[in-house]
């Protein structure tokens, strides 16, 4: 049994202009010590879902199950997730400049979140574990700069301090939603090496989310591909890369920047309505293989290969020629 | 932190200078008659130049003003025209009634605007938010004297009447004469001045509050698996409470106006009703000592207020 595993999940929010359908039918699962990248443009439920897993939506209609080492996190109580929260899985978010407290010195707001959960440790204790995370992230001294403030660190750097808040309890899961995409691509290899690091150490579970398939191929062993609140394609990371069948993977992949050049090509059109979803499959509008069938059935997720899923009607082999 | 008190000082001081300026003038401006007032009706013209020359008013202005600056600044604020007390004198005895006034209201508009506000913000477009958002809009849009008045109709009159004498009519007694009587005669006075300027607070700190919540930061305090009560008050409080202190800055200016018709309406001899007299009276000396003192005494408040400011948020370098 994997470490968490996700089925059918669906996560509505009622607005007054109707119902936004953000996530429709999410399965996956992640493997204890391993990394499991969510790729997919912005838009695509990423957020809400891993938000949702976790107890962090607010205000909206979900159902589908989530086992998380035996418990289900959709039905368990604000208690029980936030028990969870903080010592088994760890959080880190897109924007490092806003996610930690203004107000507070960084080693008080590591300290907090150790003393949330751990409650027989001294407060010298705790403050010396955040020294040590601190290091531990390659924060050069440490025990200094514990007293600073947010503000006097670098995007990078905090980054890092999140990591290390995040890492504080040795989580066995880290959801990492866009960590790096706000930082600058030196900062982001950095950034991206931490955690590669600490999950070697810790044997550490983590969920990337990402829009960037070039941070996906840095360090995702498994790989989902989102659009639209579901899953276009599912497969190990190198089948991603080199067998994908989804054209919305293949049209994901041609974005990429090339390491000679910026020679992107971005995927022509924008995402449909989550409110009002065409018939047939979410892609079609956008697709350049989409044929009469596309637009009156959505495709199911179906086995293509080992461990290899994918939603859309194309034939396995034509699909494989268009890639290569 | 030195030089940003320094030249806060600075203008304090010449905002003061120029307060006692203006008074001055107007005083001036009108013909006086107090000498006529103390002589009686059939004073002599003689008895009244001799009053004149007693009071210092047959100088000419610059020079009555001088004299008045010259012994303000040894700390002499000069007598009051009808008995000769002491200017200071008089401000030693009613400052102690408008302090009570004055911070017992704050703490009690502070904590019910902020508390109200909270609530307000936790639980957006629920009942007890429609219902508190309107209890402040009643009250910010109410007459502050009015207030005053009907709450000395219910709460003493009718009371009264039902056999339930709990509030007094007005006045006050010392704090040192006896703590009871001190509140009882406080109570009404306080949540006369606490309602009208809560409501401020109320909507100031239910709009900061949701905008606060919404922040990233707000998500990671929860993703760390502390108390929701605990990101609410540690988390979010803690950064909602930057407007409202800076609020409460610019309403200590405001509050100068509301003790006045409150200590009128209640009759409490502090500084408000001293000075409204002391108008009525045209005796210049007590104008002018208390006008400065209370000016002097919001200017050094807001110093205060923009320390607190910077203490709040780490941010903020005073300069
Ligand atoms: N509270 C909300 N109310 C209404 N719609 C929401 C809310 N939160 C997210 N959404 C919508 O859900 C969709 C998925 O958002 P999100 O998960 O943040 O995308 P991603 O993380 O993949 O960029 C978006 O269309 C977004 O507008
Ligand atoms: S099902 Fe049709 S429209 Fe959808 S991705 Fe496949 S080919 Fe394109
Ligand atoms: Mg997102």
């Amino acid at each position: 049994m994997a470490l968490l595993e996700v089925r059918d999940l669906k996560v509505s929010f009622d607005t007054p202009d109707g119902a936004v359908r953000a996530v429709r039918g999410l399965s996956f699962d992640v493997e204890a010590g391993q990394t499991l990248a969510v790729v997919g443009e912005s838009g695509s439920g990423k957020s809400v879902s891993t938000q949702t897993i976790t107890g962090l939506t607010r205000g909206a209609t979900v159902s589908g199950t989530a086992y998380f080492d035996g418990t289900d996190l959709i039905t368990a109580d604000q208690s029980t997730l936030r028990h969870l929260r903080g010592a088994r899985i760890g959080m880190i978010f897109q924007d490092p400049l806003s996610s930690l407290h203004p107000h507070y010195r960084i080693g008080w707001q590591i300290v907090e979140m150790i003393r949330a959960h751990d409650s027989v440790i001294s407060k010298k204790d705790a403050r010396k574990r955040a020294a040590e995370l601190l290091t531990l992230v390659g924060i050069p001294r440490a025990t200094e700069r514990i007293d600073d403030y947010p503000h006097q660190f670098s995007g990078g750097m905090r980054q890092r301090v999140m990591i290390a808040m995040a890492m504080a309890l040795d989580p066995a899961l880290l959801i990492a939603d866009e960590p790096t995409t706000a930082l600058d691509v030196t900062v982001q290899a950095q950034v991206l090496n931490v955690m590669r690091r600490l999950q070697q150490q810790f044997g550490t579970a983590i969920v990337l989310i990402t829009h960037d398939l070039g941070v996906v191929a840095e360090m995702a062993d498994e790989v989902v591909v989102m659009y639209a609140g579901t899953v276009m394609e599912r497969a190990p990371r190198r089948d991603i890369f080199y067998r994908n069948h989804h054209p919305y993977t293949q049209g994901l992949l041609a974005s990429l920047p090339t390491r000679s050049g910026e020679r992107l090509t971005p995927i022509a059109g924008s995402p449909p309505s989550l409110i009002s979803l065409p018939k047939g499959c979410p892609f079609a509008s956008r697709c350049p293989h989409v044929f009469d069938k596309c637009r009156t059935e959505a495709p199911p997720l179906a086995d293509i290969g080992p461990r290899h899923q994918s939603a859309c009607w194309l034939p396995v082999q034509a699909s494989e020629a268009i890639a290569s | 932190m030195l030089r940003f008190l320094l030249r806060r000082l600075g203008h304090g001081i010449l905002v003061l200078w120029l307060i006692s300026m203006a008074i001055f003038a107007l005083f001036f401006v009108a013909p006086s008659n107090v000498a006529q007032t103390l002589a009686g009706r059939q004073a002599t013209p003689e008895t009244i130049a001799l009053i004149q020359h007693r009071l210092g008013l047959d100088l000419p202005v610059w020079k009555q003003y001088l004299n008045f600056v010259t012994n303000a600044v040894q700390g002499n604020l000069g007598y009051d025209y009808y008995h000769q007390v002491p200017v200071t004198t008089i401000i030693g005895q009613a400052l102690p009634i408008t302090l009570s006034l004055a911070l017992g209201a704050a703490v009690l508009w502070l904590i019910l605007g902020v508390t109200n506000g909270v609530i307000s913000a936790v639980h957006p477009r629920s009942l007890a938010d429609r219902g508190l958002t309107l209890f402040a809009l009643f009250f910010y849009s109410f007459p502050s004297f009015l207030l005053g008045l009907l709450l000395l109709y219910f709460l003493y009159f009718k009371l009264t009447l039902a056999g339930f004498d709990w509030f007094p009519a007005g006045g006050y007694t010392a704090f040192s004469d006896g703590p009871g009587a001190w509140f009882q005669h406080l109570v009404l006075p306080w949540i006369a001045l606490a309602l009208l300027l809560a409501a401020t607070y109320t909507r100031l700190t239910r709009g900061s509050m949701l905008d606060v919540l919404g922040e990233d930061y707000i998500r990671t305090a929860r993703s760390k698996g502390i108390r929701e009560s605990r990101v609410v008050v540690r988390h979010g409080l803690r950064s909602a409470l930057t407007p409202v202190v800076t609020q409460f800055g610019i309403d200590l200016g405001q509050l100068v106006g509301g003790v006045v018709v409150t200590e009128t309406v209640f009759s409490l001899p502090g500084l408000g009703k001293t000075v409204v007299t002391a108008i009525n009276q045209q005796d210049l000396p007590v104008i002018i000592g208390i006008v400065l003192f209370a000016s002097a005494a919001v200017v050094v408040a807001n110093i205060l207020v923009d320390v607190a400011y910077a203490f709040l948020d780490p941010r903020v370098r005073l300069h």
